[in-house]
C-alpha cells in the first residue's frame, strides 16, 4: 500500500514537472583527460606548442578541417567557389555560427584571424606571399584574391596542426601577432572557463550549448563536432607516467593522451582499459647542421644517410612491434605524398656502403656533437643509436646529454661547435606537420635564412618547393612532392627514421573518442 | 627580546639580497633560452628572436637585473614568462597545497615519532628500541617515490581506501581535502618519523640520565609523568629544532611527493619553472623559500625561550 502510494506520488510529481517544463535532474558528466604536457600558453597562433593547438581545438573552430584520410573538408565554411583563373576564392560561412559571447561569426572576423595567422605560421606565411587581398564580402562571406594561382589554399586553411588557422573575433585577432591574446573567446564546441584555469593544475572547458555541429560524421578535425559531456577537465598536475597509469586503472581519469611504450603491455592486459592507436602517427628524424664541419660536406651527409637504416632506431626507441613501421618517405607514409622517390640512398643503404662513402668524402675526423635529451623518453634513445652507427662507420662522436629545453635553446644557435653550437639532434614530428613540401620544416633550404634549425642551402630544392606551391593539379603535385623528396635526399637535408604511433588509453566506458593522430580533440565523446 | 627580533628581521635583508643576486646570475649562466621554449618546436629562429626581444632578454644583463630589482623593491616579483601570470599570484595558488601537505606531514610525524622515540628511550636496548632503530634506518634509506608507489599500489589500487592522485582544496570541504591528502602525507612523513623518532630517543635518553629525573622518581612520580613532564620537556629544544627544519624543508622540497600524487604545489611549480627556464618564477620562488627559512628559523629560536627558561635573548 505504502509502495503504491509512493509510486503514485512520484508519478504525480513527474507529471507536474513535465507539464511545467521543469527539466529532470541529471548528473553532470565530466570527462577527465590527462594531456601529454602542461598547458601554459593560451594563444595557439603565437606559439606552435601542441598543447596550445589542442586548447585551440576545444574553443575555436576552423574554416576547413582534415579528415582521417588526410582530405580537406569544409568546417565553418558552408560553400565556396573558385574563379576560372583560380585566383579568386569566394567563401560563405555556415548559418548559425556564434562566438561564445553570442556575437555572430562574420567575414571580418575571418579576415582578421587569417591575417594574424599568416604572420605567424610557416604555411600561412607561404600562402600570404600569393595573396593579393583578403576582404569580407558580406556579414557571412569573405574573399581571398591571389596574385597568381596557388595549389594549397584549402590545404593551408584546413591544416590540422600548428599553427592552425583558428577563427577568433576581430577584436581579438587584431592583437599584435608578436604578443599573446588575452581574451579567449571562440566559436568552437567548448567554452574555456578562465576563472577555473590554474596553470600546472587544471584547465576546464564546458559545453557551448549554441554550437551548431555539421551533419557529417566526425572524422579527424572535420565533420560534426557533437558534444555529449557537460564538462572536460584537463588534469595538468598529473605528469608522472606511473601515476597516470595508476589513476586510469583506478577510474580517477578517463583518458591518457600519451601512453609510454614501457606501460603499453601492462595496460593492454587491463580489461577496463582500451588502448587506441591512431591511423597516422609520428615520424622520427635526425637533423644535420649544414653550417659547420663535418656536415657542411654533402658527401658526409650522404654517408650518414646510408648508415642510418631505420629498423635499429625504431627497435631501440619504440620496441613494441605493433607501434612502429619503417617509412622510406620524408612525408607521411599512407598519405598521397608519402612516396618513396629518391630514398634509395637510405632505404637500400648498408654499413659497407656508408663506410665507402665516408672514405670518399674526405672526412677529416672532426668529432660530431650530437645533442641527446635525457628527459624525453619518446626520443632519448635515437641519439644513442645514431652515435653507435656513426662510430661503426668510422666517425668520431661526442654524445652530449642535456635536458630537452637546453637542447631546444642550443639548436637555435648558428655558432660553431666550439662556441656552443651543435652538429646533430634527433626529434619527432606529428605527421600533419611534415605532410607536404610546404609545411615540412626540414625541407626549407635557404641557408642561414631557413626558418627551421639546421639551415641547409639548395636553390634547386627551393625551386621545386615553389613549383609545388603553384601547382593546382593534384596528380602533378604528387609528382612534384616526389621530386622535392628526391632532391632532399640528394642534398641530405635530414635523415627520416621511420614512423610510430603514440598509443592513447581510455576507460572502456568512454565511447566515440576520435584518435585520428592529427591532434587531440575531445568532441563526440560519450561517458 | 624585541631587539633580538628586530635584529634578526633586519639580518634577512642582506640574506635575501645575496640570494637574489646569486639566483639571477646563476640562471643567466645556465644553458637554456626561455624564448626558444616558449616558441614551440616548429618555431623559426626569427620568431624566437622576436620573443626574446618581447621578454627583454636581448637587453644587457645589468639592465635586466636593474629592471628586476626595481620591480622587487616595489614588492612585485614580476610576471611568469610561461604562464603570463604574476609570480606572486602563482605562488599564492600553489601555497595552499604545499602548506597543507607540509602541515599534515609534520602533525603525523610528531604524533607518531615523539611517543615512539620516548618509549624507545625508556626501553633503551630492548626489542622495541631495536625495532624502532631498524625502522629508522629503513625510513632514511628508502626513497620517497618508492614508499609512494608502494602505498599507492597497496592502499589505493588493492584496498581502494584512498585516491591514487590529486588534491582538493579546503573550499571543496574538509572531508575531500583530508581524503586526498592522507596518503601523500603518510608517504612524506616516513622519513620525518625516522628522523624525529631518532632525535627524540637520543634527547630523552640523555635527559633520563640527569639528576632531576632520579629526583623525580625518588619523589614517587609515576613513570609516565617522569617521561612526559620531566624528560620530554627538557629534551624539547633539539626536537623543536628538527621540527622547524623539517617544516622549512617540506615547504621547499616536496617535489617528488607532489609529482607522484599530482599535487599542484610549490615543488612542482619550481620544477616546471626550472625546466621551462621561467626566470621570474624561479627567482620569485627561491626568494620566497629563503624568506620561509629565515622566518621558520626565527620562530624556532623564539620557541627556545618558552621551552627553556634559561635561554634569554
Amino acid at each position: 500500500m505504502i509502495v503504491k502510494r509512493t509510486l503514485a506520488t512520484l508519478a504525480a510529481a513527474a507529471a507536474f514537472a513535465g507539464t511545467f517544463g521543469i527539466p529532470a535532474a541529471r548528473a553532470e558528466t565530466t570527462l577527465v583527460v590527462v594531456p601529454h604536457s602542461n598547458l601554459a600558453i593560451l594563444d595557439p597562433i603565437w606559439t606552435t606548442a601542441y598543447m596550445s593547438r589542442n586548447h585551440g581545438y576545444m574553443i575555436y573552430d576552423t574554416l576547413f578541417g582534415t579528415d582521417e584520410n588526410s582530405k580537406i573538408q569544409p568546417q565553418m565554411v558552408g560553400s565556396w567557389t573558385v574563379s576560372a583563373d583560380k585566383k579568386v576564392y569566394d567563401f560563405k560561412l555556415r548559418e548559425g555560427l556564434l562566438f561564445h559571447d553570442g556575437a555572430p561569426v562574420t567575414g571580418e572576423d575571418v579576415v582578421a584571424s587569417l591575417a594574424r595567422w599568416g604572420k605567424r605560421d610557416a604555411m600561412g606565411g607561404a600562402l600570404m606571399t600569393f595573396v593579393d587581398k583578403m576582404e569580407a564580402t558580406g556579414a557571412d562571406a569573405f574573399r581571398i584574391t591571389l596574385k597568381e594561382p596557388a595549389g594549397f589554399v584549402l590545404e593551408a586553411l584546413g591544416k590540422p596542426s600548428s599553427n592552425v588557422p583558428f577563427i577568433m573575433p576581430k577584436r581579438v585577432a587584431e592583437t599584435d601577432p608578436t604578443k599573446q591574446i588575452t581574451e579567449y573567446i571562440g566559436s568552437g564546441p567548448y567554452v574555456f572557463v578562465k576563472d577555473e584555469f590554474k596553470p600546472g593544475d587544471k584547465a576546464v572547458y564546458v559545453k557551448f550549448d549554441k554550437y551548431q555541429p555539421r551533419k557529417e560524421k566526425p572524422s579527424g578535425t572535420a565533420g560534426g563536432k557533437h558534444v555529449y559531456v557537460d564538462k572536460v577537465v584537463w588534469n595538468l598536475a598529473l605528469r608522472d607516467y606511473q601515476a597516470q597509469v595508476n589513476a586510469l586503472a583506478n577510474g580517477e581519469v578517463d583518458i591518457i593522451e600519451n601512453v609510454p611504450f614501457q606501460h603499453y603491455a601492462t595496460l593492454l592486459k587491463n580489461k577496463d582499459i582500451e588502448i587506441r592507436k591512431s591511423k597516422i602517427g609520428l615520424q622520427y628524424m635526425c637533423r644535420f647542421n649544414h653550417l659547420h664541419k663535418p656536415f657542411d660536406n654533402v658527401k658526409v651527409r650522404q654517408a650518414v644517410l646510408a648508415s642510418f637504416r631505420q629498423q635499429p632506431f625504431l627497435q631501440a626507441q619504440v620496441g613494441v612491434k605493433d607501434l612502429y613501421k619503417p617509412c622510406a618517405s620524408m612525408f607521411t607514409c599512407g598519405t598521397p605524398y608519402g612516396v618513396s622517390t629518391g630514398s634509395e640512398i637510405q632505404s637500400k643503404g648498408s654499413m659497407r656502403k656508408a663506410q665507402e662513402l665516408l672514405k670518399k668524402s674526405g672526412y677529416d675526423g672532426t668529432p660530431v656533437v650530437i645533442m641527446k635529451p635525457t628527459d624525453l623518453s619518446s626520443i632519448d634513445k635515437l641519439p644513442e643509436v645514431a652515435a653507435q652507427l656513426m662510430r661503426q662507420m668510422g666517425m668520431k662522436v661526442d654524445l652530449q646529454a642535456m635536458d630537452w629545453q637546453t637542447l631546444v635553446s642550443r639548436r637555435a644557435k648558428k655558432d660553431p661547435v666550439d662556441k656552443g653550437g651543435w652538429n646533430m639532434f634527433c626529434t619527432a614530428w606529428v605527421s600533419p606537420d611534415i605532410g607536404n613540401p610546404i609545411n615540412n620544416a626540414a625541407l626549407g633550404a635557404r641557408g642561414a635564412a631557413t626558418p627551421w634549425f639546421g639551415w641547409p642551402e639548395d636553390a634547386k630544392l627551393e625551386e621545386l618547393r615553389a613549383a609545388f606551391m603553384r601547382e593546382t593539379d593534384e596528380k602533378k603535385k604528387v609528382a612534384l612532392a616526389g621530386e622535392v623528396q628526391k632532391r632532399a635526399f640528394e642534398v641530405g637535408t635530414h635523415a627520416p627514421l621511420g614512423e610510430y604511433v603514440q598509443p592513447q588509453a581510455g576507460r572502456k566506458a568512454i565511447k566515440g573518442w576520435i584518435t585520428s593522430g592529427l591532434a587531440h580533440t575531445y568532441w563526440n565523446i560519450k561517458k | 627580546m624585541y631587539q633580538f627580533i628586530a635584529r634578526r628581521l633586519l639580518s634577512t635583508i642582506p640574506v635575501l639580497a645575496i640570494v637574489a643576486v646569486l639566483v639571477f646570475m646563476l640562471l643567466r649562466l645556465t644553458p637554456g633560452d626561455p624564448a626558444a621554449i616558449l616558441a614551440g618546436d616548429a618555431a623559426s629562429t626569427e620568431q624566437i628572436e622576436g620573443i626574446r626581444k618581447t621578454l627583454g632578454l636581448d637587453q644587457p644583463l645589468p639592465v635586466q637585473f636593474g629592471i628586476w630589482l626595481g620591480q622587487m623593491l616595489q614588492g612585485d616579483l614580476g610576471e611568469s614568462y610561461y604562464y603570463k601570470v604574476r609570480v606572486t599570484e602563482l605562488i599564492g595558488q600553489r601555497l595552499e597545497p604545499t602548506l597543507s601537505l607540509a602541515a599534515l606531514t609534520i602533525v603525523i610525524a610528531i604524533l607518531v615519532a615523539v611517543p615512539l622515540g620516548v618509549v624507545a628511550a625508556w626501553r633503551f636496548g630492548g626489542w622495541f628500541d631495536r625495532a624502532l632503530m631498524g625502522f629508522s634506518v629503513f625510513g632514511f634509506s628508502v626513497p620517497v617515490f618508492v614508499v609512494g608507489y608502494l602505498l599507492v599500489w597497496l592502499v589505493s589500487l588493492k584496498l581502494g581506501w584512498f585516491p591514487v592522485q590529486g588534491y582538493k582544496p579546503m573550499d571543496d570541504g574538509f572531508g575531500p581535502f583530508l581524503y586526498h591528502l592522507v596518503l601523500p602525507s603518510i608517504t612524506l612523513s616516513v622519513i620525518y618519523i625516522a628522523l624525529l623518532a631518532r632525535v627524540t630517543r637520543a634527547s630523552v635518553l640523555e635527559a633520563l640520565g640527569e639528576d632531576y629525573i632520579r629526583t623525580a622518581r625518588a619523589k614517587g612520580l609515576t613513570e609516565s609523568r617522569v617521561l612526559i613532564s620531566h624528560a620530554l620537556a627538557n629534551a624539547a629544544v633539539p626536537i623543536v629544532t628538527i621540527i622547524g627544519i623539517g617544516i622549512a624543508l617540506l615547504i621547499g622540497g616536496v617535489v617528488v611527493t607532489e609529482s607522484v600524487y599530482a599535487i599542484p604545489g610549490l615543488g612542482r611549480l619550481t620544477v616546471d619553472a626550472v625546466l621551462s627556464r621561467d626566470f621570474p618564477t624561479i627567482q620569485g620562488v627561491i626568494l620566497f623559500f629563503s624568506l620561509v627559512y629565515v622566518v621558520v628559523n626565527l620562530l624556532v629560536d623564539l620557541s627556545y625561550v618558552i621551552l627553556d627558561p634559561r635561554i634569554r635573548y
